[in-house]
């Protein structure tokens, strides 16, 4: 579960990119946060992940009060997460299997963990049969499988993945998107950043709106009103 | 359930990467051999010189005359009383004949000379001294045994020698202090060069929940083991320089006064202070390096 309550975040250089933001995600939601460019999007996934701190307001993930966390925690509530990025971040130099035993091995997996679990996750991804493929010799759909598959590997509470189809064409866009579907048909927690009306809008799911740093809009069903924002 | 320390993960990643960045990991081994080089050549510089001084010291000496009055029997009998004075490692008692053979030694036949009478000189022990540095007490201290009417003694000459020698020595540490820090500098903008074409994955470890330690073990495994095959190639190739060095000073040394010590016999002291810095240098370059990256 995610609470933001009244969260400010203030850049060094000034930039206010969060302003009194409140929100809350439970366990099991299917969530897009949707907003233009600069709208505070990014900011909020970097204050949920850890990697910088609110200037002002309250903030709970998975259990872990962020505002008075120890930064020797962060790792154990990082674990609670997985992220998929748009440009996917995988290793070239490692396979498939290595690149998700990577993520396993990270957090102290045991060699017989990482074998009984990688297979499965590639099965679940539809990638069982490339997982000794290099990241090169794969297409942009099938490396960003891999992806949701290394942040699906240590079994995590929620998937978090900031425009995962910012890279791919529709088909494989959507193609993408189902598979987080069922996902979290399964019971994971999955929050997408996107601005991509049309794929939103083909899913009904909660859609909450963001832009210059508030919320403006916070819709279960609901769909992605470029206009409006 | 994870495990804290996996020392068989660290160690497999380490070797690894070292293999899997080869290029760098090949300039990384390269700088340790250049800097251990240079430093154990200096080194061994300074602690031939000190050798040689120390062979050059104990051949210095001073004499002191015994009383005239004195028999040889009573000048004989006052070898133990000089011995026993703090800093003489050894007294060796000279006759008034011996010394005039030694005096008449080297110098042309002169009707003059042969017909010196020894009577004109006197007993005298040739003292060595255990510190050229104290010698100048220890003269003093040799003038107050009772029977020893003067001394002879080359002070300037002796304090020369322990002048160059604190110069070579003060020169040689400074030169390997400053070439420790130059040389941990270049190792950690090496490690740092590896590291930064490798922040991605450091990037992606700590999102999926790494923790600082579990990113840096591999790195400190990967620094000591360069840092040692750094250590053990520079041992080699030091080895076979100074070989080199040694030879050539023997063939360009008819009279031998220069001595140098055998490679083989300082090797138990070289090879663990070579691998003690080498260790050191990699994996303190690497902890430099990583540091940075390790603010996700």
């Amino acid at each position: 579960m995610i609470r933001l309550i009244d969260v400010y975040k203030e850049y060094d250089n000034g930039t206010k990119a969060l302003k009194g933001v409140n929100m809350r995600i439970d366990d099991g939601e299917f969530v897009f946060l949707v907003g233009p460019s600069g709208s505070g999007k990014s900011t909020v996934i970097k204050l949920i992940t850890g990697e910088i701190g609110a200037t002002q307001g309250r903030l709970m993930v998975n259990g872990y009060n962020l505002n008075n966390i120890a930064p020797r925690q962060i790792p154990y509530m990082r674990r609670t997460l997985g992220i998929i990025f748009q440009d996917f971040r995988l290793i070239e130099k490692k396979t498939v299997y290595e690149n998700l035993s990577f993520a396993m091995r990270a957090i102290g997996a045991s060699p017989r963990e990482v074998r009984r679990r990688i297979p499965y996750v590639l099965q679940l991804v539809g990638l069982e049969q490339k997982a000794d493929r290099y990241p090169g010799q794969l297409s942009g759909g099938e490396q960003q499988r891999v992806a949701i598959a290394r942040a699906l590997v240590n079994n995590p509470s929620m998937i978090i993945a900031d425009e995962p189809t910012g890279n791919l064409d529709p088909q494989r866009s959507l193609e993408i998107m189902m598979l987080l579907e069922r996902i979290n048909e399964l019971g994971t927690t999955v929050l997408v950043v996107t601005h991509e009306k049309a794929l939103v809008n083909r899913f009904t799911k909660r859609v909450v709106a963001i832009e210059n740093g508030r919320i403006i809009s916070d819709e279960t069903g609901g769909y992605y009103n470029a206009e409006k924002i | 359930m994870p495990r804290k320390f996996d020392a068989g993960y660290y160690v497999s990643e380490g070797f690894h990467s070292i293999f899997t960045h080869g290029f760098m990991s090949f300039a990384a081994v390269c700088m340790i051999v250049a800097c251990l080089l240079i430093m154990g050549s200096f080194s061994l510089l300074a602690v031939n010189l000190d050798h040689m001084l120390g062979d050059l010291e104990s051949e210095n000496e001073f004499l002191a005359y015994i009383d005239e009055t004195y028999t040889e029997e009573e000048a004989r009998s006052l070898q133990s009383e000089i011995e026993a004075v703090p800093n003489v490692s050894q007294a060796i008692f000279v006759t008034r004949e011996e010394a005039l053979t030694d005096f008449k030694e080297g110098r042309d036949s002169n009707p003059l000379l042969d017909s010196l009478d020894p009577e004109v000189l006197r007993d005298r022990f040739r003292i060595h001294v255990d510190d050229i540095e104290q010698l100048g007490q220890t003269v003093e201290a040799v003038e107050q045994v009772k029977g020893v009417a003067n001394t002879s003694v080359a002070l300037e000459i002796a304090q020369g020698f322990v002048l160059v020698r604190n110069i070579a020595t003060g020169v040689a540490l400074v030169l390997i202090g400053i070439l420790v820090v130059v040389s941990l500098f270049i190792i950690a903008n090496t490690i740092k060069l590896a590291t930064f074409y490798r922040r991605e994955e450091i990037a992606i470890m700590k999102m999926c929940g790494a923790t600082n330690a579990f990113v840096q073990w591999p790195f400190v495994v990967e620094g000591l083991l360069l840092g040692l095959t750094g250590a053990l190639v520079a041992f080699f190739v030091q080895w076979g320089i100074y070989q080199m060095v040694a030879q050539f000073i023997v063939k360009g040394n008819g009279l031998s006064l220069v001595t140098m010590i055998s490679y083989p016999g300082m090797a138990k002291i070289i090879l663990p202070v070579f691998c003690g810095t080498g260790a050191l240098i990699g994996v303190g370059g690497s902890l430099l390096a990583i540091r940075k990256f390790l603010q996700v």
